[in-house]
C-alpha cells in the first residue's frame, strides 16, 4: 500500500500555506530565506557603491545618507545572520533532512512546526516593515550598543530601533519552537536500528547546532527585553546616569552572539561532510573524531564571547583568559578540517557542482579560520579590532558556511527536493564565477583593514590616512567584483527556476548515496517512507570491501 | 610589516606589529601547507574509470596519526601565539609605565575633545588647556590618558600609534601611550556612534620639545580664565553643553 493512500492530498490552502509536513514547511523556509537574501544582497550592493563612489546616485536606489547608510550596514547584517543563515541552515536544511534521513514519517510535532515557521514570517513582516517607518530601519549595527540603541535622540531611529528589537525576539521564538522539535525527533523519531554513531553527520550537527542556540539565546532574550524597557518605558538598565550600566548588554549579546558563529557553522560542516562522502565516494575519515571535535567547539563556544570585548572597557586581565580559551577552540576546528580533508585521502573524487562547492568551502573557510588568530591573539586585537580586517574576515567564515555550503546542500539535495536535476553546466558556471569574485570582493578589504580602514563608516574623506588613492582603489575593486557576484547569481536563479520545469527527471538515487532519504521517490510523497525503513549500518560505508557496489544503503540488510 | 600600510608612530607600535608578523608566519605556513595538501589530494585521487576509492575507516592508530601529529602542532603554535598575545597586552594594556603628562579625552556625538594637564601635569586645575578636535603632545613622553564619553559608546583609535579603547558612559578607562615621531595622525572613532560617526575624526600632532613649549604657551592664557566651566571653549561650532549627552559630562564612578 503506498504512502498516498494513507495522505489524502490536502487542498492548496493546506498544502501550501498553511502546511504541517516537514518538506513543506523546509520549503517554507528555504524560500523566505532566500528572499532575504536578495534584500541583503541589494543593501550591501548599495552600501558597497557608497563606498566606492561616494555620494553619487546608486543606481536603483539614488543618494546614500549617512543616516541611510547605517540602516544599510546595520540591516544587512542582521538579515544575513538571522533571516538567511538561520531559516536556511537550521530550519530549511533541518527541516527537510531529519525526518528524510532518520526515517521517520513527519516532525514529533508538525503543528509547533507550523507555529514555528508563522512566528518565523511575522518575524520578517515586522523586521521589513521597520525600513518603512518614520525615522527608518534601525542604524546602531547589528549588535545594537547600547546606549545608542537605548535611545532615540542617540540614533535618530526610535521607531526602527524597536521594531528590530521586536523582530529579533519574534525569530528567536521561531528557532526556539522550530529547535525543540529537531532534538526531540532525532531523539526519538529514528528508524528501528539507528544508534546514535549511525546518525547522519548533517543530522547531528543540526542538533548540536539547536542545542547550543536553546543554551545561549535565554541571556539575550532577557537583554532584548530589558533593552526594549529602556527604549519605550524609560528604564535604565543601560542607562549609567540612572545606575545602569552599557556594557551588560555587550555581555550579555556576545554571550549569545559566538555560539551563535558555531550555530550556522555546525549545519555547515553537516552539509559538507555528507557531500564529501558521496562524491570522494570515501567513508568519512574518523566519524567519532568529527563528533567529538563538534563536541568540543560546543563547550568551548561559551566560554569565548568576551574577544568581542577586548577593547571594550572590560578588565583587561580578563582579555588574557579569553584570549587563551579564543586559541583553543582552533584546536578542535582545526582538527575537523584535518579530518575533512583526510577523507579525501584514497577516494575517488567527481568534481560534480556539489563536490566543487563542498571543496570550495573547505579551501575558503581555511582562509576565514586562520585570519581569526589575527582577531583571537589580545595583543593583534588592539590594532585589528572593528576594522575590515574582521569584516574581510567573517565573511571568510560566513559566505563559506551561509552561501558556499548552502550551494553545496542546495545542489546536492536539489533532485530530493524537487524531483529534477539542475543543469551541470550552468551549475559549474555558476560557481566559478562566484568563487572567484567572492575573493577579489574581500581579500582587498583585509588590505585595507591592515592599512586601518574601520568599519561602519560612510565616508573616509575626513580621515587623511584613510583617503589615500590607493586604498579607495581597493575599495572601488571590491565594489566591482561585488557586481559580477551578483550578476552571476541570476545564473543560479534561472537554473533553479528552470530545471523546476525542465530539468531531467531524478531518479530516487542520483547519487548513489547511503542515507535513507535517497531510498524513497524524488520528491518524496506526503509521509516520506511507503514502509519504513529498517538501519543496518552507518551512513557511510563507501567502497566497502567484498561488495561489488561501491556503496552500501543504511537501509540494505546485505 | 605592518609600516608598509602604515605608519608606526609609538613605542608600543612596534610590538603590535611584530605579533602580527608573527601570526601572520605561522598562520600563513598552516595556510600554504593545508591548502597545498586539499589541493594535490583532489588531483592524485581524482576519480579515473577502473580505480575504485579505498574502503579507510580513520580510526586505526596507524591512521590517526595523521591527525594527531598536526594536531599536537597546531598546539605548540597557539602555545606561542597566546605567550606572544599576553606578552603584548600587558605592556599595552594592562600595565602603565610612570606618567610624565596626563591628558583626559572626552568622546560625544560627533567629536573629540581633550583635556590636557597644562604645565603642572594636574588635571581640573586652572592650567589645563581645552582643545576640541586636535590632541598636541610631546614626542617621547609618556602620556597617560582618561577616556570618557558624555553619551554612547564610542572608540578612541589612533591607528599610527596602534592604540584602540573604547569610550564607555559612565566609567573612565585609563590608558597610555608614548609617540615616537613628530607628525599629524588621524583619530579615528571605531564604534558604531550614530549618524555623525564617519565625520567624528580628530587629530593627533605630536611635536617636538621646542614646538610643544611654544603650542602650551601660546594655548595657555586665553584658555586658563575658561577652564573653570568645563563646557566652554574656543571653538564656537560645537557646544559642547546642549550636544546630545551632556547630562552625562560630569558621570565619574
Amino acid at each position: 500500500m503506498s504512502a498516498e493512500a494513507h495522505h489524502a492530498e490536502p487542498g492548496f490552502f493546506r498544502k501550501y500555506l498553511f502546511s504541517t509536513d516537514h518538506k513543506m514547511i523546509a520549503m517554507q523556509y528555504l524560500f523566505t530565506g532566500m528572499i532575504m537574501a536578495v534584500i541583503g544582497g541589494y543593501l550591501a550592493y548599495v552600501f558597497r557603491m557608497q563606498l566606492a563612489y561616494p555620494s553619487q546616485q546608486v543606481p536603483g536606489y539614488g543618494v546614500v545618507s549617512p543616516n541611510e547608510y547605517n540602516s544599510l550596514v546595520t540591516m544587512h547584517g542582521t538579515i544575513m545572520i538571522f533571516w538567511v543563515a538561520m531559516p536556511v541552515l537550521l530550519a530549511a536544511f533541518g527541516n527537510f533532512l531529519i525526518p528524510l534521513m532518520i526515517g521517520c514519517d513527519d516532525m514529533a510535532f508538525p503543528r509547533i512546526n507550523r507555529l514555528s515557521y508563522q512566528v518565523f514570517f511575522l518575524s520578517a513582516v515586522v523586521l521589513l516593515a521597520s525600513f518603512l517607518v518614520q525615522g527608518g530601519a534601525f542604524g546602531g549595527a547589528w549588535t545594537s550598543y547600547p546606549p545608542l540603541s537605548a535611545k532615540g535622540a542617540y540614533n535618530l531611529t526610535p521607531v526602527g530601533a524597536s521594531m528590530w528589537l521586536v523582530a529579533v525576539a519574534l525569530e528567536f521564538v521561531a528557532f526556539l519552537l522550530g529547535g525543540i522539535n529537531f532534538v526531540v525527533t532525532t531523539m526519538n523519531g529514528r528508524a528501528p536500528g539507528m544508534k546514535m554513531y549511525d546518525i547522519p553527520i548533517v543530522v547531528w550537527m543540526i542538533v548540536l547546532a539547536t542545542i547550543m542556540f536553546m543554551f545561549s539565546v535565554g541571556p539575550l532574550i532577557a537583554g532584548a527585553v530589558m533593552l526594549l524597557f529602556d527604549q519605550l518605558l524609560g528604564t535604565g538598565f543601560y542607562d549609567p546616569g540612572r545606575g545602569g550600566d552599557p556594557l551588560l548588554w555587550q555581555h550579555l549579546f556576545w554571550f549569545f552572539g559566538h555560539p551563535e558563529v558555531y550555530v550556522v557553522l555546525l549545519p555547515a560542516l553537516g552539509i559538507v561532510a555528507e557531500v564529501v562522502a558521496v562524491f570522494a565516494r570515501k567513508k568519512l575519515f574518523g566519524y567519532k573524531t568529527i563528533l567529538h571535535t563538534a563536541w568540543a567547539v560546543w563547550v568551548l563556544s561559551f566560554v569565548v564571547w568576551a574577544h568581542h570585548q577586548f577593547v571594550a572597557g572590560i578588565d583587561p586581565r580578563m582579555a588574557n583568559v579569553f584570549s587563551i580559551t579564543t586559541l583553543l577552540i582552533s584546536i578542535p576546528l582545526a582538527e575537523m578540517v584535518f579530518v575533512y580533508i583526510a577523507t579525501l585521502y584514497g577516494g575517488s573524487i567527481r568534481l560534480a557542482t556539489p563536490m566543487l562547492w563542498a571543496l570550495a568551502f573547505m579551501a575558503e573557510f581555511l582562509i576565514g579560520g586562520v585570519t581569526g588568530i589575527f582577531l583571537g591573539a589580545s595583543g593583534t586585537d588592539i590594532y585589528f579590532h572593528d576594522t575590515y580586517f574582521v569584516v574581510a574576515h567573517f565573511h571568510y567564515t560566513f559566505v563559506p558556511i551561509a552561501i558556499i555550503a548552502v550551494f553545496a546542500g542546495l545542489t546536492y539535495w536539489y533532485p530530493k527536493m524537487f524531483g529534477r536535476m539542475l543543469n551541470e553546466t550552468l551549475g559549474k558556471i555558476h560557481f566559478w564565477g562566484s568563487i572567484i569574485t567572492f575573493n577579489v570582493i574581500f581579500i582587498p578589504l583585509f588590505i585595507t583593514g591592515t592599512a586601518g580602514d574601520q568599519r561602519r563608516i560612510y565616508s573616509y574623506a575626513q580621515f587623511a590616512e584613510q583617503a589615500r588613492p590607493a586604498l579607495q582603489h581597493l575599495r572601488v575593486v571590491s565594489t566591482l567584483a561585488l557586481l559580477v557576484f551578483i550578476a552571476f547569481q541570476l545564473i543560479f536563479v534561472f537554473n533553479f527556476l528552470w530545471s523546476l520545469r525542465h530539468g531531467q527527471r531524478a531518479e530516487a538515487n542520483p547519487w548513489m548515496a547511503n542515507t535513507l532519504e535517497w531510498t524513497v521517490p524524488s520528491p518524496p510523497p506526503h509521509g516520506n517512507f511507503a514502509d519504513m525503513p529498517t538501519v543496518y549500518r552507518g551512513p557511510y560505508e563507501y567502497a566497502t570491501p567484498g561488495r561489488r557496489e561501491d556503496f552500501w544503503p543504511q537501509n540494505v540488510p546485505n | 610589516m605592518l609600516e608598509r600600510f602604515l605608519t608606526g608612530a609609538s613605542t608600543y607600535s612596534q610590538s603590535i606589529d611584530h605579533l602580527i608578523f608573527l601570526i601572520a608566519a605561522l598562520v600563513g605556513f598552516w595556510l600554504v601547507v593545508a591548502e597545498g595538501f586539499l589541493f594535490w589530494l583532489i588531483f592524485r585521487f581524482r576519480h579515473r574509470e577502473g580505480q575504485p576509492s579505498q574502503y579507510i575507516t580513520g580510526e586505526e592508530k596507524h591512521l590517526k596519526r595523521w591527525i594527531t601529529i598536526p594536531h599536537m602542532l597546531v598546539i605548540a603554535c597557539d602555545v606561542l601565539i597566546i605567550v606572544g598575545a599576553v606578552k603584548v597586552w600587558m605592556n599595552v594594556k594592562q600595565t602603565m609605565p610612570p606618567a610624565e603628562q596626563t591628558v583626559r579625552v572626552y568622546a560625544q556625538q560627533w567629536a573629540w575633545s581633550f583635556q590636557d594637564a597644562g604645565p603642572d601635569g594636574m588635571l581640573d586645575t586652572g592650567d589645563d588647556i581645552r582643545t576640541v578636535g586636535e590632541l598636541h603632545v610631546k614626542v617621547n613622553t609618556t602620556y597617560h590618558f582618561e577616556l570618557v564619553s558624555r553619551d554612547v559608546v564610542h572608540s578612541f583609535c589612533v591607528p599610527s600609534f596602534r592604540l584602540k579603547q573604547d569610550a564607555v558612559p559612565g566609567r573612565t578607562i585609563a590608558g597610555w601611550f608614548r609617540a615616537t615621531r613628530p607628525g599629524t595622525y588621524d583619530i579615528q572613532c571605531t564604534q558604531m556612534c550614530g549618524i555623525g560617526h564617519s565625520v567624528m575624526a580628530g587629530r593627533v600632532i605630536v611635536e617636538t620639545p621646542e614646538q610643544h613649549a611654544r603650542w602650551v604657551q601660546a594655548a595657555g592664557s586665553p584658555y586658563t580664565a575658561q577652564a573653570a566651566n568645563p563646557a566652554s571653549h574656543t571653538h564656537a561650532s560645537l557646544d559642547l553643553s546642549t550636544a546630545p549627552g551632556a547630562e552625562f559630562a560630569e558621570v565619574r564612578p
